[in-house]
């Protein structure tokens, strides 16, 4: 069976907008990050050098998605880290909050890599979260 | 959604449903056509629907789609019953434009336009990622938020003169380091002194045309040919966190529920929660003021490196384009304190104004609107009407028409640099892609946007500027 689409970048008059899709909530995510990586840089040519642990905390999905891609722009900002892939990312809940665990893997910024555009934050603007079958994401980051 | 045209380039949203003020965009036919194309009127009829707000929701002749408030839009809210909004603001708090004049004419810089350029790059840093030459401390970094171009000033880049010619003076006097978290200062620590990517840059410009020879005149803006130097850039990383932080308190403090978009969440003004964004965002607008005084001074050092020189490089002046502030209004034929949100939109203060320095008092406040990328720039000067017929606010740049994901698909930045080495424009950048994004096929008509500001009469105009070198991060 053919691979499924990671990701789907969408018009947007100033913007960047993106539907990830996923078989699970956690793989609909992974590509999430994916896509909004692949409006700053060529995630495939990152090497995995590098390893960011992290856990957020969101009190609902929504949330917890700005809050997780939030961490991409944080780490490329704080540590010219750019991410190349998404490791053992697990969602839960806990209470009335949503908790995920993840790694990023990748590398530091230098001059092999070209860094085309520049997301400065995640949006709910627009934000949809759809479940039938499998998961689908639809993001708008600010560029 | 009913549409009614009420004046030459006036267009209205009735009040109607949830709405409590009408909706107001000042546009050309043809504006509006780019503006229908876009969810930019819906978000104007949602922001009408917020407490306390005051007179109308505006739409500047530039707008287009933002996340809660439409880019190009402005609010005021009442200090009592009225909110405050950082989607009203924007993730990119005081990205504003700062322009500095110079006695230098276009035959002293053409042929030094490459060196000019290079060297800049070679100062200023920029692009995505790219950390600032000033290894800076948390504590230097807290006396920036609080100072802001004060802070510049006093360690030595530029001049006294410079903050007087500043909106604010370079300096929100309510803002406060404390209500800045750790992650936005982690964010902000390495990227003091740089102009960032996107729609940001830098521009090398000549006087194409003067309009207004006596306000030109009293922003130093003498002839055709002579070179101005246009810096576009804001607060990066921790105004973005800043903007990310209060949403989330602010959601988490008041929910979301019955905002028709989520990015919409508020706080009443009054709120201890709306009083601590206040502080925070004007931290974080002080923050972007030291950026650009920096950004300034360096750029005056490789004009006197190239050319010898920096003497008469005074500047015109620094204007936010995201920015909320309280300012007194008449509403009602009553003198208020309102607090108004201004997101992708510039303050057009006419004379008179106590906000205005003393030098330009009687001319009005230097409003500038750059154009996009390697496209015509101007500058306009505020006007009394303003104050009647937008809370004293203009357009704030082109705006854009087209997706970057169209633009990347149909235009090549070598192409571009090309075509404007062509028409002897200088073009570097640090990323040719970034530069495909930001065509000027993808804006819209600058000329339009003043034209119209000028006709309804929220700015006039006073000169039109071309770049020679442009500097893209």
């Amino acid at each position: 069976m053919a691979e499924m689409k990671k990701y789907e970048i969408l018009p947007h008059t100033a913007d960047g907008k993106f539907r990830a899709y996923g078989r699970t909530l956690e793989e609909a995510f992974v590509n999430a990050a994916l896509a909004t990586a692949s409006l700053m840089w060529d995630w495939a040519r990152v090497e995995p050098k590098l390893t960011r642990p992290f856990c957020v905390r969101g009190r609902d999905r929504e949330q917890l998605l700005v809050k997780f891609l939030g961490e991409i722009i944080y780490l490329l900002d704080t540590e010219r880290f750019l991410l190349g892939s998404v490791a053992g990312l697990v969602i839960r809940t806990e209470g009335e909050d949503w908790l995920l665990e993840a790694e990023f893997k990748g590398d530091t910024l230098s001059d092999r890599h070209e860094i085309y555009g520049d997301v400065k934050a995640v949006t709910y603007s627009d934000m949809k979260i759809e479940e039938c079958g499998g998961f689908t994401l639809q993001v708008v980051v600010d560029m | 959604m009913e549409l009614r045209k009420i004046g030459d380039n006036v267009w209205e949203i009735p009040k109607q449903g949830e709405m409590r003020v009408p909706a107001l965009i000042y546009a050309s036919a043809k504006l509006l056509a780019d503006i229908k194309h876009d969810m930019t009127l819906d978000q104007a009829r949602n922001v009408a629907c917020l407490p306390g707000i005051q007179r109308m929701s505006y739409v500047m002749p530039d707008a287009h789609q933002g996340y809660g408030f439409p880019i190009g839009g402005v609010a005021a809210f009442d200090l009592d019953e009225g909110v405050i909004s950082p989607g009203g603001v924007g993730y990119d708090i005081n990205c504003g434009v700062r322009l500095l004049r110079t006695d230098y004419t276009e035959k002293d810089v053409t042929a030094r336009r490459k060196e000019l350029l290079s060297e800049i790059f070679k100062e200023v840093p920029a692009g995505v990622g790219k950390g600032g030459v000033t290894k800076l401390s948390r504590n230097a970094l807290k006396d920036i938020l609080v100072k802001g171009a004060e802070w510049a000033v006093e360690n030595g880049y530029g001049t006294k003169e410079d903050l007087e010619r500043t909106e604010e003076y370079g300096r929100m006097r309510e803002a406060d380091g404390a209500a800045v978290s750790d992650r936005a200062m982690e964010r902000g620590i390495p990227q003091l002194g740089t102009l960032g990517a996107g729609n940001h840059f830098l521009e090398i410009q000549k006087v194409r045309e003067i309009f207004d020879k006596s306000a030109a005149a009293a922003f130093g803006i003498e002839a055709e040919g002579q070179i101005l130097v246009m810096i576009h850039c804001g607060s990066r990383g921790l105004g973005h966190q800043v903007a990310t932080d209060y949403i989330e308190l602010m959601e988490n403090k008041f929910g979301t529920k019955g905002l028709p978009d989520r990015e919409l969440v508020n706080a009443p003004f009054r709120s201890e929660l709306g009083r601590r964004y206040y502080r925070a965002m004007s931290a974080a607008v002080n923050f972007a003021f030291a950026n650009r005084q920096m950004i300034a001074h360096w750029v005056r050092d490789v004009f006197a490196k190239v050319l010898g020189s920096s003497k008469g490089m005074r500047q015109v002046y620094d204007v936010c384009h995201n920015v909320a502030k309280v300012e007194k209004h008449v509403v009602g034929g009553e003198l208020r304190d309102l607090c108004v949100h201004r997101k992708g939109a510039t303050r057009s203060f006419g004379p008179g104004r106590p906000e205005i320095p003393e030098a330009y008092r009687s001319a009005g406040q230097p409003v500038i609107i750059p154009g996009s990328m390697g496209t015509a720039s101007f500058l306009l000067v505020g006007t009394p009407e303003a104050e009647e017929l937008s809370f004293g606010s203009t357009a704030h740049g082109a705006g854009r028409v087209m997706s970057r994901h169209e633009a990347l698909r149909r235009f090549r930045g070598e192409q571009i640099r090309d075509d404007l080495a062509r028409q002897g424009v200088e073009l570097k950048s640090t990323s040719w892609k970034g530069v495909a994004e930001e065509a000027s096929a993808a804006y819209k008509d600058v000329d339009e946007v003043v034209r119209v500001s000028q006709e309804v009469g929220i700015g006039r105009l006073v000169a039109k500027v071309v770049p020679v070198g442009v500097m893209k991060g």
